[in-house]
């Protein structure tokens, strides 16, 4: 049942199907199964990523670190593995650091009533150092284990291919929903966004639920690295600058409001499907500009967050 | 009754003490690793020394840091300031090599593109209550996008003296971009301290609602500090494309947003809105500007930079915070008997 709720995760996917449309119609190859499965293909640790800043966001939060936490994942990911650590140990390893790092910013952010944007800001000059203090060089990543999961996967008909990124995708997003719609976390994130004080109120664990939120969005940032370092098959610290812009932008073209409380996960992935899509309409096109990408982009959140302030006139002149 | 105009107390109150108190200590570590920094002499009618060069470097994050304040302090943020550097400067450039504009009309053109990209984020935030956040996060993307545009994706490069002097002149022995800087401050400073404006942006900033109610027009201050936040940018922009005589329209200002917004909450600043200060701002800028130089004169490595930089940011953070204050209170009344 759609609602009216659901407007803007309907438009998001509404312009997909016209964009992909129009990409058909023009070019050879366009309209092909092939072309939709390699849009998770490419974008699987960029929707990872921002699955985990939907949280944030939704809390009335942002999380500016998550492309300082996927480098420095990678980085610590190919030089462990470099020297000859197993790969049972690694993944957990860097898991666990990426909640930890989560964790200590939502500490920062609830105990000491710091600002979301600054902390995280920090968060990311500090993860983006500690990447290059690991490796200043791009790091190789050479393992038997990332050959085989690499060629991992299976073909649909129409030489779609659906690869260990699509799948690992697939269960993050159904863990995501699950946590958001049918867990009390999910609900206490909601709440949080919609009014934090009355949550506290309505004895909401603010303190739990804002450590908890950070904790899972670097965990998923982490977990995104991992994803990017079997996609580039290497480590590099300069990696995912700027993806926590990317990140917001299919937030918000997902249709969730950036003051927090309202907003869906599958809205996400819709807003980082269309940004792919884009992406891949260009370069079919082969004689645009890539910058044109960022312009389009940056009109789409523009024409998003229209929408959402017509639907919203309750929002009022409370700014 | 007359009280000292200097005093600590004074300092303290004004909440420039902490700001001052930091800048004098990273001083004195690069004092204490290059003696000779801070010499100065004066050569073919510059003076040069350590003290002009952290000036000099800072100014285009302290222009930005100045626009930027009235921004924060009406609750809002600019995060589009780098994009709008890379437009003023594409403008810039392109009028020089395609056309015989003298300079003047070429900065005037430049500093306009600034103010219409400041208007267009103002329009959205005032206009159409958009967060400002997502506002700017529009220009910062589609920003840099449209320079390239402007520039065919090349970086244009021009032959013009009387330009470069923008950003490499001297006067009176001090760099142009260092003069630059005082007069937008004093400027920004009579434009808001002297008339009644400086008290509206903090009212539309403590709250907007109770400011509109008490008749002010909390759609046109909005309007206005976006557009001054532009024509900082722009400017700031303009000193960068004339550094270097030419508009890089990928490089130029990246990431410089985030360095001015580190200025202003340093200088004390809550990205709440409110309270303000442009001084302070300006401090945090040459803050900023001074840890960057310390770290590179103490010969550790550069890789270190960032996470020196996140540690010192965290640290000026939690030591303004209140919540702190009271615990080290708690602490030192613990402690004495």
């Amino acid at each position: 049942m759609i609602t009216h709720r659901h407007t803007p995760v309907v438009i998001t996917i509404v312009l997909f199907a016209a964009l992909f449309a129009l990409g058909s119609a023009q070019y050879e190859g366009f309209f092909s199964l092939r072309v939709f499965l390699n849009l998770f293909t490419d974008n699987a640790f960029l929707a990872v990523t921002a699955m985990g800043m939907t949280f944030v966001i939704l809390s009335g939060g942002i999380d500016l670190s998550v492309g300082s936490v996927i480098a420095f994942t990678g980085v610590l990911t190919a030089v462990l593995i470099q020297a000859g650590w197993p790969l049972y140990v690694v993944f957990p390893l860097v898991l666990a650091i990426g909640w930890g790092f989560g964790a200590g910013m939502g500490c920062l952010i609830h105990y000491y009533r710091l600002q979301p944007f600054i902390v995280t800001l920090a968060g990311m000059f500090l993860m983006r150092g500690l990447a290059i203090v690991v490796s200043e060089r791009s790091v190789p990543i050479e393992h038997a284990a990332y050959d085989a999961i690499n060629t991992m996967g299976f073909m649909l008909p129409g030489r779609g291919f659906v690869g260990a990124q699509t799948i690992l995708l697939a269960v993050v997003l159904v863990g995501a929903v699950i946590l958001a719609h049918y867990r009390r976390f999910g609900t206490y994130v909601y709440a949080i966004g919609g009014d934090r004080e009355a949550a506290g109120l309505m004895a909401v664990p603010v303190a739990h639920t804002t450590i908890g939120i950070y904790a899972l969005s670097s965990f998923l940032a982490a977990l995104a690295g991992i994803m990017f370092s079997f996609y580039t098959s290497s480590g590099y610290a300069l990696a995912a600058v700027g993806l926590e812009l990317d990140a917001i932008a299919a937030v918000v073209i997902g249709g969730t409001l950036l003051t927090g409380g309202s907003g869906y996960i599958v809205g996400t992935l819709a807003g980082v499907m269309l940004m792919g899509l884009v992406q891949t309409y260009i370069s079919f096109n082969g004689s645009l500009n890539s910058w044109w990408t960022k312009i389009v982009v940056g009109l789409l959140v523009l024409i998003f967050v229209c929408v959402q302030r017509i639907q919203q006139p309750r929002m009022g002149n409370s700014q | 009754m007359s009280r000292p105009l200097f005093s600590l107390d004074a300092m303290r109150r004004h909440g420039a003490l902490w700001p001052l108190v930091a800048l004098g200590l990273i001083w004195l570590v690069i004092f204490l690793v290059s003696p000779g920094f801070f010499a100065f002499s004066v050569q073919d009618g510059r003076i040069l020394g350590g003290v002009v060069d952290i000036m000099n470097r800072g100014a285009p994050v302290a222009l930005i840091a100045i626009g930027m304040s009235l921004v924060i302090a009406t609750g809002g943020i600019d995060l589009s300031v780098g994009a709008v550097m890379a437009i003023a400067g594409a403008v810039a450039a392109n009028l020089l090599v395609g056309s015989e504009l003298p300079v003047l009309v070429i900065m005037g053109a430049g500093l306009c593109a600034g103010l219409v990209a400041g208007l267009m984020n103002g329009a959205l935030v005032a206009g159409m209550g958009i967060q400002p956040i997502v506002a700017t996060l529009i220009l910062l993307v589609a920003g840099r996008g449209v320079a390239q545009l402007l520039n065919d994706g090349q970086i244009i490069t021009f032959q013009s003296e009387a330009f470069a002097f923008i950003g490499v002149g001297a006067l009176l022995g001090l760099p142009m971009p260092v003069w630059f800087v005082f007069l937008v401050l004093i400027a920004m400073l009579g434009l808001t301290r002297a008339t009644a404006l400086g008290l509206f942006i903090e009212a539309v900033g403590a709250n907007a609602s109770a400011s509109r109610y008490a008749g002010i027009s909390v759609r046109s201050i909005k309007l206005a500090v976006y557009a001054i936040a532009g024509a900082c940018a722009a400017l700031a922009g303009l000193i960068a494309t004339a550094d270097i005589q030419g508009a890089d329209a990928n490089n130029v200002g990246l990431w410089i947003e985030l360095d001015a917004i580190l200025a202003v909450v340093i200088g004390g600043t809550s990205l709440m809105g409110g309270r303000y200060s442009l001084v302070l701002a300006v401090i945090g800028a040459l803050i900023i500007q001074s840890l960057n130089t310390a770290i590179i004169l103490s010969g550790i490595p550069p890789k270190f930079n960032l996470v020196i930089k996140a540690v010192v940011i965290i640290g000026v953070l939690l030591l303004q915070s209140s919540i702190v204050q009271a615990q080290f209170a708690m602490l030192r009344a613990r402690l004495a008997p």
